[in-house]
């Protein structure tokens, strides 16, 4: 991967902490045993915090230990370094090394039975995964099987209709096995390729419902069986992910809520326990917060080291990479002013909700606590620079008093708000004064040119 | 119903494992460095947290030196242990304090809130139905506008406990719904009000800050509201449980805890960092999908509820203790006094 080296050097509580294991050892070149288990008891509490599994914890620490002791330690890297890599490629490896596309039957409709404790996102990750099929260009129905939850059909047609997926729903009878037949009979006739089907949340030791999703599984004989888990479950994952695959057999998973804090150890159970892949990820409530489960994220995400391949990637997407640049050489010849600086709140502003953004840069929320970072501070700056005429904008010093009233009055703002922005934007100018002579900063992957946040250092 | 028998049944599980798993590691032996181990295990399996449960193994090898412990020793140890990590008389001391109902002229509010899919809506039709039956004109405001349904979702509730509804259009501005309703409680005479809020993660600082501004605008209505501001927990989750009580305790306030879902197998000791760290006490726990299956807790019934089993002697006579003292205690303010 080719951010590895970056990540490593960049972040690290894990790796300062491992480093200090290793002190000791620098020079002597191999890694030995009571070394390598003083560390992973470090990286065992890791894990634990991380909600994975005490078992899954105690087996995957073995396996690292075995691999780690006795190795050379390569000149380039600490120690430290080399067991982080250690560990994060073992964890990935456990979590399935890649992307694995869901399986379509040979005859229409291919069913996916979406199944799951209460409350963990089926009936949301439902409607997530018709508007992800439709962009592929397949042609998917729901089929609305819960019958229990109050409102759930309701909920259902909702999202069928906001992700445009037609939705087969009946308000007779409360037959969730019934319901799903005649859900494939108009899927047919209807020609839609594909059915997704809701069903109720229930407990894994409620051998009743448990029995209903036997049932439709052997009336619909589906190609995908997601079993849908909320990412912020703890030890008991392993408890209802085994009885699920055990009495259902699931084929895949999708973990929702991962735009959460929540380190998500229970990826690393539920894999571990089924044996079957992670396919999706749910990461927000909107329906199209849905993306392919990325094992490598999430190895990093357990660990701690921060998400700072899906930042890039992201990053990438939403900025126009000359216009970037542009500013980028702008900023460095001193000649940015406050028309590209709302150029850039406007970029930053595509790349979506900021905390999301800033939460996947570790030690980030930390650094950047006192600087208000919502959607609605660049929303408010960029009012008051759209009021000022453009050679206001061109030439901040102008802005005096009379014309900063102005200003607030047209914006909607308070003079102290114009006053707090002009300030930030000479700070900012004094700032990228100073980095001007710096070539680069520090390890910033290449590509990430929207780092330079228009935020002053606080 | 005998609300007793209802936390035994539906704990009956949580019990059982911990204390079964508890007493496979320990044994009839005595209590050995590789035991303490397994035990600290146990804990953590319990979703107790590294730190406490690590806290909770070095006070029982402390107390090992001193007396020999097997079995149900190690398990009267624990509990004691646990009981002085968790300082029962510090409980609610820096949660926003509930308001006394009796104190309070005119409708009593009572805010639900919490991440994605807790149980929050599902909470309020289970209170709903019990403050109905104990008489009070109960009202509900429907202020999850964003969710698919969660207002047909919680009409439905309405009905079944058969309680007033205040519902706004889906896309709505929430505060302006919690505004209209607290003006028709104050017009209706209603004497308790339930908003139900959408579920919203801790981390997303724009929806707490819209849950600050439903705050402010219920102020505008009612001065002293919302009295009461229930925070509502999924059993089944981890380590996370701290920060989402932290959070939602730094935005809005929280006087109490809902925790729900544990009738199925997790063992819900993140409870046990979050009131121990936070001192925010249990009020109630969820032990299913129905109307009722919603059981008052006493904050002191939290040891019980992660060590306690009926079948040993000295458990189930602490636990009928407890219970007693749940039933005798004169509690100190009277939403308990919707309890049948
Ligand atoms: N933040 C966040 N919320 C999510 C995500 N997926 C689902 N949710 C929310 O979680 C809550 C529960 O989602 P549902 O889709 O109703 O869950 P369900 O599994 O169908 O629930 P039951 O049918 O009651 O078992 C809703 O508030 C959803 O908006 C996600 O990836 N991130
Ligand atoms: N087994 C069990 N299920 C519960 C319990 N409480 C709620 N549920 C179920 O959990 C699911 C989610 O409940 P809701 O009340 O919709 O949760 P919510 O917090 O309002 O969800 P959002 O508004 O989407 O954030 C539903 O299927 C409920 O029936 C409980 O104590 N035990
Ligand atoms: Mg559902
Ligand atoms: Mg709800």
């Amino acid at each position: 991967m080719a951010h590895r080296s970056q990540l490593v050097s960049m972040f690290g509580e894990l790796q300062d902490k491992l480093d200090g294991f290793f002190q000791t050892i620098k020079g002597r070149g191999r890694l030995n045993e009571e070394d390598v288990q003083a560390a992973l008891r470090e990286v065992r509490r890791i894990l634990l915090e991380a909600d994975v599994n005490f078992k899954v914890a105690k087996s995957f620490l073995k396996k690292v230990e075995e691999r780690a002791v006795g190795q050379e330690v390569t000149k380039s890297v600490t120690p430290g370094q080399q067991v982080i890599k250690i560990i994060h490629d073992e964890l990935v490896h456990l979590l399935g090394q890649t992307f694995e596309p869901l399986r379509r039957s040979k005859d229409t409709p291919t069913v996916v039975m979406m199944v799951g404790l209460q409350g963990s996102g089926k009936t949301t990750s439902s409607g997530k995964l018709g508007m992800y099929m439709t962009k592929r260009g397949l042609r998917p129905m729901l089929a609305a099987c819960d019958l229990q939850r109050p409102a759930a059909v309701d909920q259902l047609e909702r999202v069928g209709e906001q992700v445009n997926v037609p939705v087969h729903a009946q308000r007779e009878h409360k037959d969730p096995v019934k319901t799903a037949m005649a859900a494939r009979d108009e899927a047919r006739q209807k020609g839609r390729d594909t059915l997704i089907v809701d069903t109720a949340g229930r407990l894994h030791i409620d051998e009743a419902l448990m029995d209903e999703l036997r049932e439709i599984k052997k009336q619909l004989r589906p190609s995908e069986i997601l079993f849908v888990a909320d990412g912020m479950t703890g030890q008991d994952a392993v408890n209802s992910a085994q009885a699920f695959a055990n009495q259902l057999g699931v084929t895949g998973v999708i973990l929702t809520k991962l735009d959460g804090d929540a380190r998500g150890g229970a990826a690393l159970s539920i894999r571990e326990v089924t044996g079957v892949p992670i396919r999706f990820a749910g990461i927000g409530e909107k329906l199209d917060e849905f993306e392919e489960f990325h094992p490598n994220r999430m190895a990093d995400r357990i660990l701690g080291l921060g998400d700072v391949v899906s930042l890039v990637e992201k990053a990438q997407e939403a900025v126009d990479e000359k216009e970037a640049l542009k500013l980028a050489q702008k900023m460095q010849s001193q000649q940015f002013d406050l028309e590209d600086f709302l150029k850039q709140i406007r970029q930053i502003k595509k790349m979506g909700p900021l905390e999301g953004l800033l939460k996947m840069i570790p030690g980030a929320n930390k650094a950047l606590k006192n600087i208000e970072l919502d959607g609605s501070e660049l929303k408010r700056t960029e009012a008051i620079i759209l009021s000022m005429t453009p050679e206001e904008r061109q030439k901040p010093g102008i802005i005096r008093g009379s014309r900063r009233k102005r200003i607030a009055a047209g914006s909607g703002m308070k003079v102290q708000d114009v006053n707090r922005l002009l300030n930030q934007f000479t700070a900012m100018k004094k700032m990228m004064k100073k980095m001007g002579g710096q070539k680069k900063m520090r390890g910033m992957p290449k590509g990430m040119i929207p780092k330079n946040l228009p935020f002053p250092p606080s | 119903m005998n609300f007793f028998k209802k936390i035994k049944d539906g704990l009956s599980k949580t019990r059982q494992s911990l204390v079964g798993s508890i007493r496979e590691v320990v044994g009839e032996a005595k209590l050995d460095e590789e035991a303490l181990e397994d035990l600290e295990e146990v804990l953590i399996s319990a979703d107790l947290g590294v730190e406490t449960s690590g806290q909770l193994a070095d006070r029982m090898r402390k107390r090992a030196l001193r007396e020999a412990m097997t079995g149900d020793d190690v398990l009267k140890a624990l509990r004691e242990e646990l009981a002085e990590l968790i300082d029962e008389t510090k409980l609610g001391g820096d949660a926003y304090k509930p308001r006394d109902a009796s104190e309070v002229d005119g409708p009593y509010v009572t805010f639900v809130v919490g991440v994605n899919g807790t149980g929050k809506t599902t909470s309020i039709g289970k209170l709903a139905a019990r403050y109905a039956e104990a008489g009070r004109k109960t009202l509900i405001i429907a202020a999850d506008t964003f969710r698919s349904a969660a207002v047909e979702q919680v009409a439905i509730w309405a009905e079944r406990a058969n309680v007033e509804l205040v519902r706004g259009a889906t896309g709505a501005d929430p505060a302006s719904v919690v505004y209209d309703g607290l003006e028709a409680a104050k017009a209706r005479g209603i004497e308790r009000v339930l908003v139900d809020t959408a579920g919203r993660l801790h981390t997303k600082t724009n929806l707490m800050a819209e849950l600050e501004k439903i705050d402010r605008v219920a102020k505008k209505v009612i001065p002293d509201a919302p009295h009461d501001v229930l925070l509502v927990l999924d059993g089944t989750t981890g380590q996370n449980g701290l920060a989402q009580a932290k959070k939602f305790r730094e935005s809005i306030g929280v006087s109490a805890l809902i925790v729900t879902k544990l009738d199925g197998t997790a063992k819900g000791g993140m409870l046990v960092p979050i009131v121990r760290e936070l001192n925010i006490p249990v009020r109630w726990i969820g032990v299913g999908e129905q109307i009722d299956d919603l059981v008052p807790f006493k904050a002191e019934l939290i040891v019980d509820a992660v060590f306690g089993e009926e079948e040993t002697g000295f458990l189930q006579g602490s636990l009928e203790e407890a219970a007693k003292r749940a039933e005798e205690a004169k509690t100190d303010w009277s939403d308990f006094d919707a309890i049948p």
